[in-house]
């Protein structure tokens, strides 16, 4: 290719629909990926909020069991892969080549290709609750987002649900030997590994966890499609398979999962805090290790999601010490952030404030799961409400609050406009109190007893669960104050420097504001 | 450019490749899993061994265990089925033959598949059978009632702090798993 | 669906009402129920240990962060210092949660070991969950009694969507049950726990029991109770639709009650195996009477098919259905036989012939049904 091509490409943007459908520009599809996943966080938000609504009070009065169930059920998975790892993909998108000072992704059409199958799998796996034309009969998966055998064995629409996994299996895949391929191959001269952005780091350890584990996912669910039509018996005790397997082959895929929808949201944060403490990342190497660490950890600790299932007490003993031992890696990055503002000179715009909430509510949720890797008190934890609380103090204060913290440090660079303190600050203050009134409540009701998954409760656990529930659905409308907010942004606003914030560092802050539909043509020199 | 083309060709090659042998890896956690409960008696899996070889087992004569018997039926087979005895006292490493007895309530011919559990789970790898109804699928015609024996050996190597076995039969439905052509077992 | 508006209201003044007095909070469980045994005890002082290290570390860890964010603000006139890296600290701020944790591991090792130990246990019953119901099974001098234990009828009925039944007024709301697993106090109870249809997992908090019922395979695990009284729990994994109505609820009385009960218990099954066994003919009404109470009790049927016949969500409607009004041998093949392949369980082992009969009978005719009598002798016959 000559620079004169090049140059033609600079002024040539598709419009209309064909932009978006054949479309091979990073940022295009980093853009296409967020609002997927934005869509779909209102659509889970949206089963969070009927579940809400049926557990505000004891009794059942909105919906019937089988639907609660199955509101659980979706609103775990359309969180968890609609949601939370299509979002990092996104920002992955928009950021990794910016951060690189590479011209776009290393496969731009294969990149159109893993968006471009999300729709449909997302179509696929909520279709069945529409079957029958009425909610209250809707046939949507109900066993829980950890589809445990022999239990979703009985679903008679499995092949939907087996079918919708394995398209979000291809497209993470795709989406990562993208990403590896990009950060490996498309590095500006002088940019070695290990002067990198920690975002960039992060997002290289956790493309190979995707490609390590969405293919043992895509297997255990093709094992559950043959034993339910093809007459294999993996999981069926009665022609010789075993039920306790299918967990052990699902968390195996299913612990990596929660630390690929963490890492990124710690590179997130490495990245936002230095820039407002004013300060280099304190231990950078040491961060990219204890990452590392953390994504080997999680190969091998598994079992301690299955502490009640009778393993030999040699067994449930190693899973648990492996399983405390990833409080150190996660420990020195805590270390390390809290470091890296000591002595800063600390400004604290939005994106800052979003990473210290996520630093604290990140760490409490660190604290619950240390203490749920206790294997003997896990006995009495395990299931409870106590686990829904740890889980969402590291998803919602962490993934998700590491998502809004990239989102408002990188939004003045993606549409050349400031966003409006006021609404900004609004939906920040709102969110972050809901959150811990919804989910802070949890560990009460948890340790005091309440099951998980229950559509109904014993009368000592309502205060708890009202706290809940208002909380839940203030957490959930804040959320519309974010949309609003980002399409007054693109609409316009205060314009952006190039550099956007004071003390931003790294090559995506050397572009103009907004990025150039086509950047980095040449490669940038790194020192 | 052409480097670069290359290069991520490279790129492409081994992580597909790493991404097929990982869904192999998936595949081979089914056997995997198995001879691990095997070799470690994990979720109560025990060893099968010939008779000679239980024969020349030795016998520990100081101390005597006892080892009881029970029986599951799930219930989508509709049989009968139970221990004919409660619980045996036996010395490690001695032979022992036990049976349970299984009758078919219903008015057609089923197939059933016995599965064994020992606990507690470390006594399992411990726990050797020569002769199990639970080796083979099981078809009582309508009616039919059949004496099931089970011959077993404990080792003397067992440690000394279980005293009390459990050795569990669940009797589950098989007749999707009798292929085509597959004479009636036993 | 429809909100209950008018409950809405009550409970936000409640909630309100709970911000304002801050010692209301004090009769809100915030912690683990009681434990009624040693190792439950030994369980609740290993989390308390973990909890206090956390809160402890959390205190050391947002100090420095709270300090750092207030001193070195950039409003202060704070100036960024130019260190990025430290051995010495980033060594020992590896080594000293290490040493932490190894603190916690120690006392947790030793609790672990003593919760798997199931030996030497004075009685064994076995446990076993169903779609969604416990089973409990013992063995009385060789006699086995067994008997099915499920969420009180008073409580099914009020659970149901706009029941129209004010449960904050019900007892023990979602506790209770027909049929209550009794254990002796002081004893060493080895569980043996197992499921019939998909995975359940047995948990009374107060005993610090948890143990998944896995269908095929027999789990074990043990407790023993310090004082008599009646314990609480609930299925703890997720099993279906009713997951969250199968309590467990337990009563723990001295030795010699115990032995009573279970010498009680065994007449009673005796009687009712004779009686079911008996070549006697029964009335319509006498039969569709029994039928409707197994049909909401121990059967569970209404689980399904709805208390009124008509089906819940996507199981099959019985109210005219081609099965409960056409030939009564079809009928009785699905209930004793089950369908493989769908959640419908064989009930030949579950009930007795008698039992059959009856919630045959009141299928057949109950919800505008009106088709034939069946008998215990029809059963029989069938089998």
């Amino acid at each position: 290719m000559t620079a004169t091509t090049h140059e033609e490409h600079h002024d040539e943007i598709p419009t209309g629909i064909k932009r978006w459908l054949f479309t091979t520009n990073h940022k295009d599809i980093g853009t296409m990926y967020l609002w997927f996943s934005f869509i779909m966080l209102l659509i889970g938000g949206l089963f969070a909020l009927v579940i809400r609504a049926e557990l505000f009070q004891p009794g059942m009065q909105v919906v019937d069991p089988n639907f609660f169930n199955m509101m659980t059920t979706l609103h775990g998975l359309v969180m968890v892969f609609g949601a939370i790892m299509p979002a990092f993909v996104g920002l992955a998108n928009w950021q990794i080549p910016l951060m690189v000072g590479a011209p776009d992704m290393a496969l731009p059409r294969m990149n159109n290709w893993s968006f471009w199958i999300l729709p449909f799998a997302g179509f696929m796996l909520l279709a069945p609750m529409f079957v029958g034309g009425n909610f209250a009969s809707g046939q949507g998966p109900a066993f829980g987002w950890t589809f445990y055998e022999p239990l979703s064995g009985q679903y008679d629409k499995l092949v939907f649900f087996v079918f919708a996994v394995h398209l979000l299996g291809f497209s993470s895949i795709m989406g990562s030997i993208n990403i590896i391929a990009t950060i490996l191959n498309m590095r500006a001269p002088g940019m070695t590994l290990m002067k990198m952005p920690m975002f960039v780091w992060t997002w290289l350890i956790t493309a190979f966890l995707l490609i390590a584990v969405m293919p043992v996912l895509a297997g255990v669910v093709t094992m559950m499609l043959t034993d339910k039509y093809f007459g294999t018996s993996f999981f069926d005790a009665a022609g010789g398979g075993d039920p306790v397997l299918f967990q052990h082959v699902f968390w195996f895929f299913g612990h990596p999962e929660v630390y690929i929808m963490i890492l990124p949201a710690f590179g997130v944060v490495s990245e936002i805090i230095p820039t407002f403490a004013r300060k280099k990342l304190f231990g950078y190497a040491s961060m990219v290790y204890a990452t590392a660490s953390i994504a080997f950890l999680s190969f091998i600790v598994w079992a301690h999601h299955m502490f009640t299932v009778g393993m030999p007490v040699a067994g449930e003993l190693y899973f648990m010490y492996a399983t405390v031992l990833i409080a150190v890696p996660t420990g020195v990055k805590v270390f390390n952030w809290i470091s890296t503002m000591y002595r800063g000179s600390m400004t604290y715009e939005i994106p800052m404030l979003w990473a210290l909430c996520f630093v604290i509510l990140f760490t409490i949720g660190g604290f619950s799961g240390l203490m749920l890797g206790v294997a003997p008190a896990d006995f009495q934890y395990h299931d409870t409400y106590f686990v829904v609380a740890h889980f969402h103090y590291v998803l919602v204060s962490g993934s998700l609050f590491g998502l809004f913290a990239g989102v408002y440090y990188w939004l003045p660079k993606w549409t050349g406009n400031m966003y409006s303190n006021g609404l900004a600050q609004l939906h920040f203050w709102l969110s972050t109190i809901a959150m811990n009134l919804t989910f802070f409540p949890m560990h009460f009701t948890g340790l005091a007893g309440m099951p998980r998954r229950y559509a109904d409760y014993p009368l000592q656990f309502t205060e708890f669960n009202v706290m809940s529930s208002v909380g839940a659905f203030m957490f959930g409308f804040s959320q519309l104050i974010f949309l609003w907010l980002v399409i007054k942004t693109i609409k316009g606003g205060e314009k952006a420097t190039d550099r956007v914030w004071e003390g931003s560092h790294g090559l995506e802050w050397t572009i103009p504001s907004p990025a150039p539909y086509h950047s980095f043509t040449t490669a940038p020199e790194v020192k | 450019m052409k480097d670069l083309t290359s290069a991520n060709r490279r790129v492409v090659f081994k992580t597909v490749a790493v991404t097929l042998m990982m869904f192999g890896f998936g595949f081979a956690l089914v056997p995997l899993y198995s001879l691990v409960c095997q070799a470690f008696g994990l979720n109560g899996q025990t060893q099968r061994i010939t008779e000679t070889t239980l024969l020349q087992m030795p016998v520990d004569k100081t101390r005597k265990i006892t080892v009881r018997m029970d029986a599951n039926t799930n219930t989508r087979l509709p049989w009968q089925f139970q221990a004919n005895q409660r619980e045996v006292s036996i010395h490690p490493g001695e032979m022992t033959r036990v049976s349970y007895s299984a009758r078919n309530l219903s008015g057609s011919d089923v197939t059933g598949q016995a599965i064994y559990s020992v606990t507690p789970n470390e006594a399992a790898m411990y726990f050797k059978k020569t002769d199990c109804f639970c080796f083979k699928r099981q078809l009582l015609k309508s009616g039919e009632e059949k004496e099931m024996p089970v011959v077993f050996v404990v080792d003397k190597d067992l440690p000394a702090d279980i005293t009390n076995i459990v050795l569990s039969y669940t009797f589950m439905r098989a007749d999707k798993y009798v292929s085509k052509g597959e004479t009636a077992t036993n | 669906m429809k909100l209950p508006f008018e409950r809405k209201t009550h409970a936000i003044s409640a909630f309100l009402l709970m911000l304002v007095s801050g010692s209301a909070l004090a009769d809100y469980k915030l912690n683990f129920q009681e434990p009624v045994n040693q190792l439950g005890q030994e369980i609740f002082d290993l989390h308390m240990l973990v909890f206090w290290i956390c809160v402890g570390i959390a205190l050391v860890v947002f100090s420095v962060m709270f300090y750092s964010m207030i001193a070195h603000r950039k409003s202060k006139g704070a100036v960024a210092a130019d260190f990025h890296e430290n051995t010495t600290v980033e060594v020992i701020w590896t080594i000293i949660p290490f040493i932490i944790l190894i603190s916690v591991a120690i006392p947790a090792t030793s609790t672990l070991i003593k919760i798997e130990d199931t030996g030497d246990a004075d009685i064994t019953i076995k446990v076993t969950g169903l779609q969604w119901k416990w089973k409990y099974e013992y063995d009385a001098d060789g006699t086995p009694v067994s008997f099915i234990s499920s969420l009180h009828p008073d409580h099914n009925k009020a659970r149901a969507v706009d029941s129209g039944i004010d449960v904050t007024k019900i007892e023990n709301y979602l506790l209770e049950v027909d049929n209550m697993m009794v254990v002796p106090v002081n004893k060493k109870i080895r569980l043996l726990v197992t499921s019939d249809d998909v995975i359940h997992s047995w948990w009374v908090p107060q005993f610090a029991t948890k143990k998944d019922a896995i269908p095929g395979y027999v789990n074990e695990t043990w407790t023993s109770v310090d004082k008599p009284g009646i314990y609480r729990g609930q299925c703890t994994e997720l099993c279906g639709k009713d997951h969250a109505f199968m309590p467990i609820v337990v009563k723990a009385v001295e030795e010699n009650e115990y032995n009573a009960w279970l010498a009680a218990k065994k007449t009673e099954a005796v009687a009712a195996a004779a009686e079911a066994a008996a070549d006697k003919v029964w009335s319509k009404d006498e039969l569709v009477a029994r039928g409707q109470e197994i049909y909401m009790g121990k059967g569970g049927c209404f689980g399904c098919h709805g208390a009124n016949g008509e089906g819940v969500a996507t199981f099959p409607k019985l109210a005219g259905s081609a099965i409960t009004i056409g030939p009564d041998a079809a009928h009785i093949d699905v209930v004793v036989n089950g369908k493989p392949g769908t959640a419908m369980a064989a009930y030949g082992n579950q009930l007795n012939d008698l039992e059959l009969a009856a919630v045959i009978t009141y299928e057949r005719n109950a919800w505008g049904n009106a088709a034939s009598v069946v008998q215990p002798a029809d059963i029989k016959a069938a089998r």
